[in-house]
């Protein structure tokens, strides 16, 4: 695991990263293993979107939202901490990003998100997008390949409380409401 | 569904068998033509589901042929098909050591029996029902070999059960195999927690899986129809160590089989922590309509009873993990090396399982579960823990037991059980074993 040697939440770190993304090769099953940094693990897909489909996609934001909605524990098997989707046009056309922090090397679960991603509707949004395989229902590997393809690593992250976990977090939250209510009972 | 088609299938893949010997014999081929004589010879030797289950009270052997990327391309099998095969095969075992978490003395470069050479072509799986049989077969095999000259044998391991005969299990005493996947239209009973009757094409190339999309790798169909993938692990199983460790970390005979318990997640017995927590139930143990029947969310989620990094609960997580049935695989092996006896010291003789892990995708299913269920030491938040019983171990990693009112964490595990080799074949059908004995004479043709 590539670390700053610094793993105190209680220390703010930054995390310069090479241009590879990684700093040294660590296999997965379908490519390099992108390092944990203070900001957690991340992906960052970047893509230019087919001409004319802007609003498909942005209406695909609401379909998000009421899939959550309907079962919030529906994006659980991702191990996240956020996601932001955004469209963005600096001269060279529309382009989509689609931007995750989470607790898991992306690869381990890379069927999942996956099987994920068609189950909420995520991949109707990527199919709006060049060079996205038109197999994808009969080839979840070309799917992979694209995600794979279309990654963006970040040469520098930061964590005000870095290397945390989503589950730790949600535990602090957890006992910081149990130790209100009891002390509420003493009163 | 579409029917499986049982006389096409290699029995191995939907049948055990009451050996309690055999041999994997692992062969090369030098020259393509010798590939195949002994092919023709051997093929009609194997048997299928449908003529394994008729005859298996007459038998006393049992055959299944497998082959490496490289062992069919030294049978010549076009360039074209051999490409359609998944890179994960094609790179084989050996060369994908550094995904797999084989790493240390697990590594490839210590490996025995010639299994991380380019020139391991093909095993043959002989299960003997005793050692009279295995005999007779291995002295046929090695006149078969003479006949065949330009067909190597590479290495072989021979297979024996110790000790309690009446199931089976390994050098621990684990009962082994407990837990395995159903696949629909199997005629099997449908045993309670097992997973339901999983669609073939989890196991088997050519029919829908549980997505309902049909593997064409390889896209010949001929070669694919009715094959399958298995990952090989000649796992050692370091018995003095294991025993040892149990004696210098419990209090007494009663904890030493709690502790042994806690590391696989079920009794030696085979009896679940999750049906029996506290103490062992030999009856429920060979029960095979109880012991697989339970959850683990709903019913343990800290792991007070079965602890979340125990060897059962990592490979086969049930209800905590996503999609539980894509990593699904059948295990079929057998032990090798003399049985320690009770109370003896290590002896340096090595002694073990030879596995085969059996999948339809050996990425998907296989190497996630050694990539992210065995060997990653985040697993379910652990942090600093590989699977106690088959994860590699370099003595700095821990095994934590949940106990209210305090966990009790083992630091510093010792490696119980060390790879010895691997490999990964192919498993073709009966139909595609005749296909591949005959490449020579359609290149003729």
């Amino acid at each position: 695991m590539a670390h700053n040697g610094n793993d105190d939440w209680t220390q703010p770190a930054a995390l310069a990263i090479p241009k590879e993304g990684y700093f040294e090769l660590t296999r997965g099953r379908y490519g390099p293993v992108y390092p944990r940094t203070p900001a957690c693990y991340g992906f960052n897909i970047i893509a230019k979107v087919l001409d004319g489909r802007e609003q498909a996609i942005r209406d695909y934001g609401k379909q998000l939202e009421a899939a959550v909605a309907a079962q919030p524990d529906v994006l659980a098997p991702l191990k996240l901490h956020y996601l932001r989707w955004q469209l963005f046009d600096v001269g060279s056309g529309l382009h989509f990003q689609y931007q995750g922090i989470f607790d898991t090397d992306f690869d381990k679960y890379t069927e999942d998100a996956v099987k994920l991603f068609s189950s909420t509707g995520i991949t109707t949004a990527f199919t709006h997008l060049e060079g996205f395989p038109a197999d994808w229902k009969t080839n979840p590997e070309a799917f992979i390949m694209f995600v794979r393809e279309h990654q963006v690593p970040s040469f520098l992250e930061y964590g005000e409380y870095p290397y945390v976990t989503s589950v730790e977090v949600k535990k602090a939250l957890r006992l910081k409401a149990a130790f209100s209510e009891m002390l509420d009972q003493m009163q | 569904m579409t029917a499986l088609e049982f006389d096409d299938i290699q029995h191995i893949m939907l049948t055990g068998t009451p050996h309690l010997t055999g041999r994997y014999e692992f062969l090369s081929f030098d020259t393509p033509e010798a590939g195949q004589a002994w092919l023709a010879e051997m093929v009609p030797l194997v048997q299928s589901a449908t003529d394994v289950r008729k005859t298996v009270n007459i038998f006393k052997r049992w055959v299944n042929l497998a082959f490496t990327w490289n062992g069919l391309r030294a049978l010549v099998l076009d360039d074209e098909t051999l490409a359609t095969f998944p890179s994960e095969f094609r790179e084989g075992m050996a060369a994908r050591a550094d995904i797999l978490g084989d790493t240390g003395a697990a590594a490839p470069e210590h490996w025995v029996g010639g299994l991380a050479g380019d020139d391991l072509h093909a095993i043959v799986i002989l299960f003997a029902r005793d050692e009279d049989e295995r005999v007779r077969c291995v002295g046929e095999h090695d006149a078969l070999l003479a006949r065949c000259p330009g067909v190597r044998s590479l290495s072989y391991l021979d297979l024996a059960a110790t000790a309690p005969f009446e199931y089976d299990h390994d050098h621990f005493g684990y009962r082994d195999p407990v837990s395995q996947p159903q696949m629909a239209g199997s005629g099997e009973t449908l045993i309670p927690g097992a997973g339901g009757a999983l669609a073939p094409g989890e196991f088997l190339l050519g029919y829908p899986d549980e997505d309902g999309l049909v593997s064409n790798q390889p896209a010949l169909e001929v070669l694919s129809r009715n094959g399958s993938y298995l990952a090989y692990r000649r796992l050692e199983e370091h018995v003095g160590t294991f025993r040892d460790y149990l004696k210098q970390n419990a209090p007494d005979a009663e904890g030493e089989e709690l502790l042994a318990a806690k590391f696989m997640g079920r009794w030696r017995s085979g009896a679940p922590l999750m049906l029996a927590p506290e103490h062992d139930d030999p009856e429920l143990g060979a029960d095979p309509m109880r012991n697989n029947d339970f959850d683990y969310a709903k019913m343990d989620p800290h792991g007070y009873r079965c602890p979340v990094g125990s060897h059962a609960r990592r490979l086969n997580p049930r209800d905590t993990e996503p999609n539980p049935n894509r990593r699904r695989m059948i295990r079929r092996s057998g032990t090798y090396g003399p049985a320690l006896p009770e109370g003896a010291p290590d002896d340096g003789v090595e002694r073990g399982v030879g596995m085969f892990l059996i999948c339809a995708s050996l990425v998907r299913q296989f190497e996630f579960a050694q990539n992210v269920w065995i060997n990653d030491t985040a697993f379910q938040e652990l942090g600093n823990e590989h699977d106690p019983i088959c994860g590699t171990q370099d003595g700095t990693l821990d095994f934590t037991i949940p106990k209210r009112p305090i966990r009790k964490v083992h630091k510093g595990l010792p490696a119980f059980t060390t790879l010895r080799g691997g490999a990964y074949f192919f498993l073709p059908g009966l139909a595609a074993l005749r296909y591949l004995s005959t490449l020579g004479q359609q290149g003729a043709s």
